[in-house]
């Protein structure tokens, strides 16, 4: 008897097109579908995986056994939510978006089911407003210490004497810029931009991102981040427009392109400039001398989050600054935390990248609520984008 | 009950599921669409109620992205039509029967996973350690494929062949044999036989085919961003951004309501063109 590899087959190529023809004449039943194709077992897998299958409870239930938060692309270190599940049986879903109006929209048309998310500074007022988010109730976070933050990260998270949120922490929006390939020196926004335009055409990047593409090319003049004025974003036009055939790219997931070498230069967060230094040392980290923007991230609880108990366990766990070090580690972003600074390694905070030099941080400016919501600076980026 | 009375209330009782579902689900998300395309956007984003055609008013301010819409969508699906064709043809009259089966299966299975998936894959293929690395390896200079109207076309064609090849498939496939064989032996040549018998019959699968890729096509949005680099922007990409992004949600309502008109004005007017190609048979078109 010959033997063949589909011997060892549970079902034959001829069997799986009968079932599937059986299936969609509607004459099997798709329990019984799923069980002789073997699909169902190959789901039952991944749900598991997935958090699908109910886990351990923790004190007799009292956190649930899920929750779901909303946060930044590479922005914890997966072995926190790891740790928070064995602990607590909650297991955690993490929804990673690629900007701020996108989270604000998805929170305002209702239904989220995020127990805890990180909005950025400009954005928190603008939840308050809209009585999206919840007062934080400090007893419940024990683990925050307002004391050991530094004030100038942490005000925004207070709306009207009100505290709504607490920092994750703080950043700056630079460019990353691959020193092999374009070797002349850069250290402003006009020369990100001069440099798009020639030695790096068709390797550039700017943000999918109306708040520091526009913000950034307002800089190349010296106007405000935040310059609401007509004839300044006139000109920040004319220059994206022109700078827009010169483009790799326009999007925020910039890692993937400057880490597969696709792209040389793009704007950047500090966390995945110091992601991408780390693993790739000739891209460097650059803070323009004309200014741009500060931020902080927050973590804030929704009005209608559906497990606030373990949003507020997740949470306290967070501020514990033995667990924050390891995010910090992780994701490559400064704290405000005096407690979490004090357990970094000292090459993270030698790192430039994270704790640049005060003269860099001065004229950097905090994004305000108003620059996110302004209609005209939404419409001049449809005008870019489609261009 | 008499039997004319029963054969309405027959019919009344199997169509009232579907009527339900496209009532919840198409007709009342569709009135209020209309409902926030009328209103203003408030100041922080979202909708404000108003009664203004303000937000019509204002549609030429996304002209570009209709016209890119318009020009790529018919562009793509012609693209997929010309692909498509001679795999159906194969398909449906030239393969062994007995392999028809699987053949279809291999083109129907990738449908299983996500596009998403499937897209972001492509992104990987056509950056710079994928398709550009092996032909560097080979010795041909340094080219760039991701990012490029090029791109986007491939990845549509990529993701809708298996809804243009099925409808046209099925057309073929139930062509009566017999029409070829009368045209040849009335002295046709194959290639008169092939356009004016095979090519006319299965004209409903093609408009079916074109339809359903067209429609789809209309409202993309993940292709260009994910392929084009964002900088590929569909009338899809801009109802992503006013809903997401900037939060003007009676501005994306007014265009979607206009991108619902423009997409049956296209289909009536492709129904016409199909009516009057088949010679005034009854064609139904989805």
């Amino acid at each position: 008897m010959s033997k063949s590899y589909r011997d060892g087959l549970p079902l034959s190529a001829r069997e799986f097109i009968d079932q599937l023809l059986r299936f969609r004449r509607g004459s099997i039943s798709r329990r019984h579908f799923l069980g002789v194709t073997g699909l169902g077992a190959a789901t039952a897998v991944l749900a598991g995986e997935f958090g699908l299958k109910p886990m351990p409870a923790f004190a007799a239930g009292e956190l649930g056994d899920r929750m779901s938060i909303a946060t930044w692309p590479n922005y914890h270190d997966p072995q926190t939510f790891v740790d928070f599940t064995t602990k607590t049986g909650v297991a955690i879903e993490v929804n990673v978006f690629g900007s701020n109006e996108e989270m604000l929209a998805k929170l305002q048309a209702g239904g989220s089911g995020w127990s805890l998310f990180v909005p950025t500074n400009y954005t928190i007022s603008t939840y308050r407003q809209l009585d999206l988010i919840d007062p934080l109730d400090l007893a419940k976070l024990p683990n925050y210490d307002a004391a050991a933050q530094n004030k100038r990260f942490t005000a925004e998270g207070e709306v009207a004497g009100v505290l709504c949120a607490v920092p994750k922490n703080w950043g700056t929006t630079g460019f990353a810029v691959n020193t092999k390939k374009l070797t002349a020196p850069m250290d402003s926004w006009k020369s990100f931009f001069d440099v798009a335009m020639t030695t790096g055409s068709g390797r550039s990047m700017v943000h999918d991102y109306q708040l520091t593409t526009i913000g950034n090319a307002l800089k190349y003049y010296g106007y405000s981040f935040n310059s609401l004025k007509p004839d300044e974003l006139a000109k920040a036009e004319e220059l994206l427009l022109k700078v827009k055939p010169h483009l790799f790219a326009i999007s925020s997931d910039y890692q993937p392109a400057m880490r597969s070498g696709d792209a040389w230069l793009t704007m950047c967060w500090t966390n995945d400039g110091a992601q991408l230094h780390r693993d790739i040392p000739e891209i460097n980290y650059v803070l323009g001398k004309e200014g741009g923007e500060i931020w902080t991230d927050f973590y804030a609880i929704p009005k209608d989050a559906p497990n606030k108990p373990a949003a507020y366990a997740l949470l306290n766990h967070l501020m514990d600054p033995k667990v924050a070090v390891k995010e910090h580690i992780a994701n490559g972003a400064p704290s405000t935390d005096a407690r979490v600074n004090a357990l970094l390694p000292k090459d993270l905070l030698d790192n430039p990248i994270l704790y640049p030099a005060a003269d860099l941080l001065a004229p950097l400016e905090f994004g305000a609520a108003a620059t996110l919501t302004d209609p005209n600076r939404a419409e001049l980026m449809a005008r870019f984008k489609s261009a | 009950m008499s039997s004319a009375a029963r054969k309405r209330l027959v019919t009344a009782l199997l169509l009232a599921p579907a009527a339900v579902w496209l009532f919840l689900f198409l007709v009342l998300p569709f009135a209020a669409i209309v409902v926030f395309s009328l209103g203003e956007r408030a100041p922080a984003g979202g909708y404000a109620p108003a009664l203004t055609l303000a937000q019509y008013a204002n549609l030429p301010a996304r002209a570009t992205a209709f016209w890119n819409t318009l020009v790529l969508a018919p562009a793509g699906a012609l693209a997929c039509l010309l692909i498509a064709y001679p795999v159906a043809y194969y398909l449906a009259l030239k393969v062994l029967p007995q392999r028809r089966l699987l053949l279809v299966a291999l083109i129907v299975i990738p449908f299983w996973t996500s596009l998403l998936i499937r897209t972001y894959a492509w992104m990987y293929i056509l950056g710079a350690r994928g398709i550009p690395a092996f032909l560097e390896l080979v010795g041909l200079p340094e080219m760039r494929f991701i990012n490029t109207p090029g791109a986007v076309l491939l990845g549509i064609v990529y993701g809708y062949l298996p809804l243009m090849i099925l409808p046209i498939y099925i057309s073929l496939e139930r062509l009566d044999r017999r029409l070829l064989e009368a045209s040849a032996d009335l002295g046709a040549t194959p290639f008169s036989t092939f356009f004016s018998v095979t090519l006319r019959l299965s004209l409903p699968g093609m408009m079916t085919g074109f339809s359903l890729v067209l429609i789809l096509l209309l409202g993309e949005y993940l292709i260009p961003t994910l392929l084009g680099g964002g900088k590929v922007f569909f009338i899809g990409n801009a109802l992503v951004d006013l809903f997401l992004q900037s939060r003007n949600w009676p501005f994306g309502s007014a265009i979607a309501v206009a991108l619902v008109a423009i997409t049956v004005v296209l289909l009536l007017a492709a129904n016409r063109l199909t009516a009057r190609l088949s010679g005034a048979r009854q064609v139904d078109l989805l």
